[in-house]
């Protein structure tokens, strides 16, 4: 179909809404715990049985990946059907069938830079949940200067020799497949990373889970040594993998700063304002005591205000056909200092109330926030560190000069 | 809620921004300044007229052109970058308005016409005390037969050193911080024992201090009803605030890309002062807190005209990011120009000295924290 008409559209509402009617569940159409989340894989348990059913029947559809060409196992769908499809399951509540690196980040750049033959490999399990995939960017040495990476890939002919560490690596531990960065050429920087993909129970792959200074995280730390990967698992060209990485990090960024960073979804955690007003107490009108905390939580909550405001500006800007690149570049930054004088805010309204750790004692939301707002530290350093990414407003954007 | 542009908002936007550019750029306030205008520029009022300006929210019926308040915040946004001095903030949104919301059939065929065509101006004088303060008024307006008797006074009414009519608000009944029994009146300059005291400010465009004594006026004269002032007064405030916020965002635009020019030519070290990364991140956070607020601003221009029913809580909002923006970027125009931006020969200190005055102007951003708190009930 070209184009959609609203003839068009109104149809596909119909046969949507009734299939939805049939085949989803009723258990997918209330919310969903953190431990109901299906990533898929092959060690994907299925706590809750027709989560399995849910998943299988909207891969099927190609559903779970709605804008992917049907020759992927994709839906096929154009934006605005996508768009209806969403819609649609929003109105009856439908849980997501599936979360997913593959689907966010990996099956979108393998679309673009992937040959026919991998496409065809790696983009219906994707759809049907069956692999789960990580991301092997970040390494001890290579952070916020991610392309001085050092995991060495060298051609043995027949195969490639995978020799390194990555760090940070979200469910390295849990994940079959991983996308990997790596150096093909020594001699130059951007220009000697490759782009591969391995099976994570290769020989000489080994993951270590890192604690972190919330509690445990999904980060791994990742091994290589001497692991042995088929060629015809390269990504694109040799030494050409830094385009792949760089369209995946857009990805990454989008997706960490719509996430909302952790947010608390039906987690008993209440806002800043709501723990101030049972924590520090209200005066005969119902207003916060302590007025400076008062005004602090109000100006966070209009910042917060703001934000949402700019993200919905942008999208209907971009709709318009405006150039919004300018507004964009602005959301990871204000998006990691917003969650985190969230948390500062809340532990601080919370008292010795949002101290505690674990146990007895404490109020549950509470301890959420003591843990969020520990891992809220993160939010400035993860996925581009808020001083990159000045750098990149400075530069991009404002067109301001490196040193001469 | 809208932040895409009609066809028709896009050229009353270039049409503003030409007209402030050419003829009220910021030169044109320090000639004001520098012979001794005090901000007052029949001149330009004029030319505002011709441009149908005083009359974007006046529906057609009344003369005006009907093109509602995210029109009218493009004219605002422009005079806000050249902080050319007007009294379209006053007259155009909280005189029309006030008039629009308030007023009888025979109050609006008779002052929004006079408006729309820059014939009478007028200013609200509200504020007693040093800090916007709404319920605040003690000012007494009797009963005196035919019509009121009004004794008080009135501090910093913005543009009441040369408006035409005053919209005073009076008490009518009750005390000072009861929003029952606060009155609006319709009162000429001329009118015997309002005595004017013209202000120098900081910002070269002016202000009054009004004194009314035994101030007569007539029935006709009420706008909106008895002691129920506060309901008119509260959508007319905010509509204000929303405009002044637009206002604000013109000249945190424009003093931001004064700023930005300057690091991209200034040299210090045998390189240009852009290329220090202290000062990159600084023109970046800059930039963050302007596109912030352009969509508080466009969101709550916007709700006005589609009258949703968070008008108020948007106000607050807008007017208190649109504060701490221009506040932020004037402060840091003038300490990125080093030595020439503590010169009164360059633009900088007067897009510092006016932000303050927009700040404090209609509640400032501490007044309008409180407000959004309350609103969310905490």
């Amino acid at each position: 179909m070209p184009y959609d008409t609203p003839a068009d559209l109104d149809a596909f509402r119909t046969e949507v809404r009734e299939w939805l009617e049939e085949n989803c569940p009723p258990s997918m159409r209330t919310p969903m715990t953190e431990d109901e989340v299906v990533w898929g894989g092959r060690r994907e348990k299925f706590k809750n049985p027709d989560s399995k059913i849910w998943l299988e029947r909207m891969g099927e559809k190609g559903w779970t990946a709605p804008t992917w060409p049907t020759e992927y196992g994709g839906g096929g769908l154009t934006r605005e059907q996508a768009k209806v499809l969403e819609q649609e399951m929003a109105r009856i509540n439908a849980r997501t069938p599936l979360f997913s690196f593959g689907l966010w980040m990996f099956g979108p750049a393998l679309l673009e830079f992937g040959n026919e033959e991998q496409k065809k490999r790696f983009l219906p399990d994707i759809v049907m949940g069956k692999t789960r995939w990580c991301q092997g960017y970040s390494e001890p040495g290579a952070g916020s200067d991610l392309a001085g990476l050092q995991t060495k890939c060298e051609d043995k002919g027949d195969h490639y020799l995978i020799n390194g560490q990555k760090v940070w690596t979200s469910y390295a531990d849990k994940a079959d497949w991983i996308f990997c960065l790596v150096r093909t050429d020594n001699t130059k920087k951007h220009e000697g990373i490759s782009f591969i993909l391995f099976d994570m129970e290769s020989e000489g792959v080994e993951t270590r889970p890192i604690k972190l200074i919330s509690g445990s995280s999904p980060f791994c730390e990742t091994f290589f040594n001497d692991v042995k990967v088929p060629k015809d698992q390269l990504v694109g060209e040799v030494n050409g993998g830094w385009k792949i990485a760089k369209r995946l990090l857009q990805h990454e960024r989008s997706s960490i700063s719509a996430s909302g960073f952790g947010s608390a979804r039906g987690s008993g955690m209440l806002g800043p304002e709501e723990y101030a007003k049972i924590h520090v107490g209200t005066d005969k009108d119902g207003k916060v005591l302590d007025g400076d905390l008062r005004g602090r939580i109000a100006d966070h909550m209009m910042y917060a205000k703001a934000f949402n405001l700019t993200v919905k500006r942008s999208g209907e800007q971009a709709k318009a056909g405006q150039e919004v690149g300018h507004t964009a570049s602005i959301i990871k930054y204000a998006a990691a200092k917003m969650n985190q004088d969230k948390f500062e805010l809340l532990i601080e309204a919370l008292g010795t109330e949002g101290l505690g750790w674990e146990g007895e004692g404490f109020d549950e939301g509470a301890k959420m926030a003591t843990r969020g707002w520990l891992r809220s530290k993160g939010n400035s350093i993860e996925g581009g560190t808020s001083e990159i990414n000045l750098n990149v407003v400075a530069k991009r954007v404002l067109g301001l000069r490196d040193h001469q | 809620m809208t932040f895409v542009l009609t066809e028709d908002q896009e050229m009353l936007r270039d049409t503003a921004v030409n007209f402030t550019r050419d003829e009220l750029p910021v030169k044109h306030l320090r000639g004001l300044r520098d012979s001794g205008k005090n901000g007052v520029d029949p001149d330009a009022r004029q030319q505002l007229a011709e441009l149908g300006f005083f009359g974007v929210l006046i529906p057609e019926e009344y003369d005006g052109v009907g093109m509602g308040m995210v029109a009218l915040g493009q004219v605002m946004e422009a005079q806000g970058r050249t902080l050319a001095s007007t009294p379209l903030l006053q007259t155009a949104c909280i005189g029309a308005s006030a008039i629009l919301l308030g007023g009888t059939e025979a109050q609006k065929k008779e002052w929004l016409p006079k408006i729309a065509s820059g014939e009478v101006t007028t200013a609200l004088a509200l504020d007693e005390g040093t800090h916007h303060n709404p319920t605040g008024v003690a000012t007494e307006a009797e009963r005196d037969g035919q019509g009121y008797t009004l004794n008080g006074a009135k501090k910093y009414v913005q543009d009441g050193h040369h408006a035409d009519v005053f919209i005073v608000v009076a008490r009518t009944f009750g005390e000072p911080g009861d929003t029952h029994g606060l009155t609006l009146f319709l009162v000429p300059r001329d009118a015997k024992g309002v005595t004017v005291q013209t202000l120098n400010t900081v910002d070269s465009h002016g202000a009054a201090h009004l004194t009314l004594e035994g101030v007569h006026v007539d029935e006709a004269n009420v706008l909106g009803d008895v002691d129920k002032g506060y309901d008119l007064l509260e959508p007319v405030l905010d509509r204000g605030r929303i405009a002044l916020s637009a206002e604000m965002l013109g000249s945190s635009l424009a003093a931001f890309e004064m700023t930005h020019e300057y690091l991209q030519t200034r040299k210090q070290f045998g390189q240009l002062i852009g290329s220090f990364q202290a000062l990159q991140h600084r023109a970046a956070k800059m930039f963050t807190e302007i596109e912030l607020t352009t969509s508080c601003v466009s969101a709550a221009l916007s709700a006005v005209d589609e009258q949703r029913n968070d008008i108020a809580e948007l106000a607050s909002l807008a007017k208190a990011r649109a504060g701490e923006t221009v506040h932020l970027v004037s402060n840091d125009t003038v300490q990125l120009h080093g030595g020439i931006g503590m010169t009164d020969d360059h633009d900088a200190g007067f897009y510092m000295k006016r932000a303050r005055v927009q700040e404090a102007l209609l509640g400032s951003a501490s007044f309008h924290r409180d407000r959004f708190a309350r609103m969310n009930d905490f």
